[in-house]
């Protein structure tokens, strides 16, 4: 017993091995990833000092419920094959997982380790079993169940439909991915950038379902190329909307049509799915500011500013009305944000923007906030300072302060109930909305959330889809 | 790869038209929706309206001036290549119903749009006139289509190299002086649609305009297409392309439409020269 008691006291104490990244500086400039990965001996020393709880916190918090003890046990022994065949049992996109998940608020944050000391890096070590089957994998599949003949349609290809295609073509069913753009992967491809989650490893990922079996059709707008009525009549039993909520919000404010001023949403997609920052290699071209604003406070904020130092800006800002305590962002991606830069303009607000005479971008009018009660949020609602108005000078602003239901496909579709929002309406526990056959989940469900839990969603649906199939609505 | 099955160069092989192998989307498309084309791998999404489909042959047509670098790439591109990616059918359909005297005005390119717009609402039972215009005979574009698509066609030319010299205003005040009319359709370059706008106002006929401004997905996710419309800012690609022409603002428009052209003016010049040398070899 003492003897036991001793290991645990020694894994308290001993601190998480970190991950190296690239030198803040240089990274600043290029766009590879930060993080550079664990080598398997790190890997096995940082697994090693998990306590295998009996009845784990982290499991808990984890919102597909990998089995964490188990995968990091088998890591621990060197079986890193098992360990991702493990992994793969509750979570088919570990290497999206590992990567961009917020572990803090989840399995690490319930670790028992997080209470002393630091948690085990359960993200770092998901990543690194993903990224060796990547890398040593024999690329062997995992069994298939025989053909049902049932199809489904999943529109969307971000982690929601992803998820649900991988869980459905293992049950075996048909499935078809519907994606509007040119390819698929939806936020994983044009919203995260490619210093956070390398485009290799969603196209990778995608080809992991394909050799599934899943097939995926891209530029077809479901609500416009097909309608989803059109989709039943074509053989398909059921469809999971899996939409994102991609409409940009604004600010609302004087001088937001000026050159110089885009949504996140625009500027990451011209970065990240075309490519944008190889122009002219690429025909997309996206606006270089050599003083950029970013506004907003979540993680979009800081992969749209983070890409623009990296897309040349001399100085890049970043503007939020609360203060750091209420930033959604993730603490880690405004750790890396600041480390790289990054100024934080907090408890600030613009007021209007200012243009010149050719309708561009020149600076922008704001005014300093402060905090007074809560508000519904339970966040400190910001209230402006009279008087305190002053001027930031700028080319480039970036609007990241949130996304919005896209009604492009609820609007043509008027038996789909929506809330006021626009979000559709779907029963939490099995995605089921108010049109038979029709499930939904992830952003167009929840508004804008993390990866993971769309895939929560998504492995709901799943769950759902094949019961329905198999037995009825 | 969507299959390029007949080309034609018109405009003294400035303007191209394209028949496009896109049987989901020509089996849905409707006068006013656009789609958006991307040639390769690298290539840039280009918006651009549908000058007419053909869902039995499973086909939709584009007409495009050659103006920069990707539509000088989509200009190499010979029957039977294709473009990588198209998608649509994208944005509102023309809303058509029988209103009775239609004037439809259409100048350079924006003829290619406005055709199919003319054809609906005379089929719709409207007395349709057309007016098409541009800088010279040579650049016109679409005649005999829009002559068989109205019940009267003027035609107009900035140097008199044919039918009347002058501006399609020129021609529209004169029919708005002689006649009631009860809407106008105007698809050209912005400046056209706003001084089109300008009289129309005048006289308060209603006036449709079709906006293209600069985009990326065409589905409402990007934001980059806003324009001012009644003072409110309105996603072109989701809540247009057509709007009510006397609550547009044109100005604003002019120079978003700007937005990228260094960028442009560059990568254009580095294009030609390498196309010219590889002429040469």
């Amino acid at each position: 017993m003492a003897d036991e008691a001793t290991v645990k006291e020694k894994k308290t104490k001993k601190g998480r091995v970190p991950m190296p990244e690239q030198d803040p500086k240089e990274r600043a400039r290029n766009f590879l990833e930060v993080p550079l990965g664990y080598t398997p001996e790190m890997a096995r020393e940082e697994a090693s000092r998990c306590l295998q709880c009996k009845t784990p916190g982290c499991v808990e918090g984890c919102p597909v419920g990998i089995d964490i003890p188990g995968f990091i046990r088998l890591i621990t022994d060197g079986e890193f094959t098992a360990s991702i065949r493990h992994v793969w049992k509750q979570n088919s996109l570990p290497a999206v997982c590992g990567r961009v998940c917020p572990q803090e608020i989840q399995c690490e944050g319930k670790c028992v380790l997080a209470k002393k000391g630091q948690p085990v890096a359960i993200g770092n070590l998901e990543r690194f079993v993903a990224d060796w089957e990547r890398a040593h994998g024999t690329g062997a599949l995992p069994p298939k169940a025989p053909p049902t003949g049932k199809r489904v349609a999943v529109v969307g290809s971000g982690p929601a439909g992803l998820t649900v295609a991988g869980d459905l073509i293992q049950k075996g069913h048909e499935v078809t991915i519907f994606e509007a753009f040119h390819k698929p992967g939806g936020v994983l491809l044009y919203g995260i950038p490619e210093f956070r989650l390398p485009k290799e490893i969603v196209a990778q990922e995608v080809n992991f379902l394909e050799r599934l079996g899943v097939q995926v059709a891209c530029n077809v707008v479901v609500g416009r190329t097909v309608t989803l009525d059109e989709l039943f009549a074509e053989g398909y039993q059921a469809v999971f909307l899996g939409l994102g909520a991609g409409l940009p919000k604004f600010m609302n404010i004087p001088g937001e049509n000026l050159v110089g001023i885009l949504s996140a949403n625009e500027y990451l997609t011209r970065a990240n799915l075309m490519k944008a920052y190889l122009f002219p290699q690429v025909d997309t071209p996206i606006p270089r500011g050599k003083d950029v604003v970013v506004l907003g406070g979540g993680n979009v904020a800081m992969d749209a500013a983070r890409t623009a130092l990296r897309l040349g800006a001399e100085r890049v800002r970043l503007v939020y009305r609360r203060s750091r305590e209420e930033m959604p962002a993730r603490a880690a991606e405004a750790h890396h944000a600041e480390e790289e830069g990054i100024e934080f303009f907090l408890l600030t607000n613009p007021v209007r923007y200012l243009g010149n005479e050719k309708g561009r971008l020149v600076g922008m009018e704001c005014i300093r906030m402060e905090l007074g009660e809560p508000d519904a949020s339970g966040r400190r609602r910001p209230i402006p300072v009279r008087g305190s108005e002053f001027t930031l000078e700028c080319d480039l602003c970036i609007v990241a302060v949130g996304t919005g239901a896209n009604p492009l496909l609820t609007s043509s579709t008027p038996d789909l109930k929506v809330n006021k929002w626009g979000y559709i309406e779907a029963d939490p526990c099995t995605g089921k909305t108010m049109k038979k056959g029709v499930w939904a989940g992830g952003d167009i469900v929840t508004g804008a959330a993390t990866v993971i839990l769309a895939m929560g969603a998504g492995r709901l649906a799943a769950n759902s889809i094949h019961d329905y199939l198999m037995r009825g609505w | 790869m969507f299959k390029i099955v007949k080309r034609e160069e018109m405009s003294q092989g400035t303007v191209i038209l394209n028949e496009i192998e896109a049987p989901l989307i020509a089996r849905k498309a409707k006068p006013g929706q656009f789609v958006i084309l991307k040639a390769n791998e690298t290539g840039e999404r280009i918006p651009l309206t549908m000058a007419y489909t053909d869902p039995e042959r499973g086909v939709i047509a584009v007409i495009y001036q050659v103006v920069g670098k990707s539509t000088a790439l989509f200009k190499t591109l010979k029957v039977g290549d294709g473009y990588q990616d198209v998608i649509g059918p994208l944005g509102k359909p023309t809303h058509i119903e029988k209103l009775g005297k239609v004037v439809c005005v259409g100048g350079g390119t924006g003829v290619a749009v406005l055709h199919p717009i003319t054809r609906a609402m005379k089929e719709a039972g409207n007395h349709v006139i057309a007016i098409i215009g541009a800088r010279t005979r040579d650049l016109l574009i679409l005649e005999d289509f829009m002559r068989r698509a109205s019940h009267e066609l003027h035609i107009c030319t900035d140097d008199g190299s044919y039918g009347r010299k002058g501006f399609v205003t020129h021609a529209l005040k004169d029919i708005l002086d002689r006649e009631k009319i009860d809407q106008v359709v105007a698809i050209g370059p912005v400046p056209m649609m706003k001084f089109v706008s300008q009289l129309t106002r005048e006289y308060g006929v209603p006036t449709l305009v079709s906006l293209n401004p600069i985009m990326v997905d065409g589905t409402g996710m990007c934001g980059g297409c806003r324009v001012t419309v009644g003072g409110e800012t309105r996603f072109a690609c989701v809540d247009g392309p057509e709007f009510d022409g006397h609550k547009v603002d044109f100005d604003e428009l002019m120079l978003r439409l700007q937005a990228y052209c260094e960028e442009e003016k560059a990568c254009f010049q580095e294009f030609c020269m390498m196309e010219e040398s590889w002429h040469r070899k």
